[in-house]
């Protein structure tokens, strides 16, 4: 096993794949998008095949998720924002699953990749923007003009206003992208430590003790990091989908 | 340095002969690693590595699109339906139950007023019948009294009739009586009508 922190995020091909020249390959990263894939939905489908009027435990799961994204994504975004549920919930499953994955000890964590989450972000903000254009036409541009802001100050404002929606997608996914990162590098370190404290024999194991317990506690956090970060996510998707359905109110 | 020193030695254990390229490896880390974009893979840091950009975005496309497709037709048609039939179920029991409530009211309701009507008949039935037993009560009595007066008036009668008559022998009792002593005390001859003289004076005295 490779003591390296970061070799956890080399993405290896399993079926080369070649179109035009650039690289398609099935990689690792593809398989565990795969796996993510399938565990979602499949957890999602099995769970909710009974139809019970009185759900069982694993199907009131997915009936939580379902009220909690619909319940955020009301808030967020009012009812006319519902059209977006499903790709929300989507989002949010996807994430969430991804994160939750990266967990198992030698499993590719899918949202480490900065391609990845940029991939997720840039297809957020991109349906805010396309959605926006389509429903509003060029109101859509409103958005970046705040209500009751003084002649003066406008353009200032305006141009701050235009460099924070265009930072949007990199804010999303370097989030992401970055506390999944962290977490799975710290993670992989402490349990290095007590490897490598374990080599220098009793006292060594006796000190190894304490990164032990720091790997433990960790873990905790990288699950609660886990489903954090999914739903910070879904939230912000929430927030600037609202920004599309009612450009000109914030 | 962890992480670098331990990056190194690894790079330089395992590519012994890329010992350059570990060196640099080294320093990726705080860098940004675009400038290894070039290069293939293994000097960059493994989510900056650019050659595989491409593969990752198509395989997201595939995986994240089939997942949306199956979210929003099977599993969220699926989960929505099950939370409306619910929803349904509970506003339908909610109503059965408000209408079983009102049917419950309603018949306590009846069952008061019937309750309210029988005890009213039953005071009216015990005061006819207190009034008419107390009506015969005094009626019987009335007809008592008259009877008891009408026995006393014929009794008091027939002692006054007694009585007079008593009072009439009581002369003829004395003369015979007065005669026997008489005759007894002085043997004499007293008449008749003397003694009745006698008698008549002392009993007018």
């Amino acid at each position: 096993m490779s003591n390296d922190p970061t070799h956890q995020f080399l993405v290896n091909k399993i079926v080369p794949i070649e179109i035009g020249g650039i690289d398609f390959s099935f990689t690792n990263a593809s398989l565990f998008m795969v796996a993510t894939v399938g565990a979602a939905a499949g957890f999602l489908y099995l769970t909710t095949s009974q139809r019970g009027l009185i759900p069982t435990r694993m199907q009131s799961v997915s009936e939580m998720s379902y009220e909690f994204i619909a319940s955020m994504l009301r808030e967020g975004a009012g009812n006319h924002g519902m059209k977006f549920f499903p790709m929300v919930f989507s989002l949010f499953m996807f994430v969430l699953t991804a994160n939750l994955l990266g967990m198992f000890p030698y499993f590719f964590t899918v949202t480490a990749q900065i391609i990845v989450t940029f991939a997720l972000a840039v297809f957020v903000v991109g349906t805010v923007v396309l959605y926006g254009f389509y429903k509003h036409g060029l109101g859509f541009l409103k958005l970046f003009v705040p209500h009751g802001v003084p002649g003066a100050l406008l353009p200032l404002v305006v141009t701050i206003e235009i460099i924070s929606f265009l930072s949007r997608p990199i804010s999303l996914s370097v989030r992401l992208f970055a506390n999944m990162l962290a977490g799975h590098i710290t993670l992989k370190v402490f349990a290095g430590f007590v490897a490598s404290l374990s080599a220098f024999g009793a006292l060594g194991i006796g000190g190894a003790v304490l990164p032990l317990l720091m790997t433990v506690a960790l873990t905790g956090l990288e699950f609660l990091v886990a489903f954090l970060q999914a739903y910070v996510f879904a939230v912000l998707t929430c927030m600037y989908l609202n920004d599309a359905v009612h450009p000109g109110s914030h | 340095m962890f992480v670098t020193a331990a990056y190194a030695q690894q790079s330089t254990t395992t590519e012994g002969n890329e010992a350059h390229d570990a060196a640099t490896a080294g320093e990726v880390h705080t860098e940004t690693g675009v400038a290894h974009e070039g290069e293939h893979g293994s000097g960059v840091f493994p989510p900056f590595d650019s050659s595989h950009f491409a593969s990752q975005v198509l395989w997201l496309a595939i995986t994240f699109g089939l997942f949306y497709v199956l979210m929003s037709k099977v599993i969220i048609p699926r989960i929505g339906g099950i939370l409306e039939t619910r929803h349904d179920r509970i506003a339908q029991d909610l109503d059965e139950a408000s209408r079983l409530k009102g049917e419950a009211d309603a018949a306590i309701a009846s069952y008061e007023q019937e309750l309210a009507n029988a005890r009213a008949k039953g005071h009216s039935i015990a005061d006819t019948a207190r009034e008419a037993a107390k009506t015969k009560a005094s009626a019987d009595r009335a007809g008592v009294e008259a009877e008891l007066a009408k026995k006393i008036t014929a009794a008091e009668a027939r002692i006054a009739e007694i009585k007079s008559k008593a009072l009439a022998d009581v002369g003829a009792i004395a003369e015979e009586t007065a005669t026997a002593v008489v005759q007894q005390l002085i043997g004499g001859n007293v008449t008749k009508a003397e003694i009745a003289a006698a008698v008549k004076a002392s009993a007018d005295n």
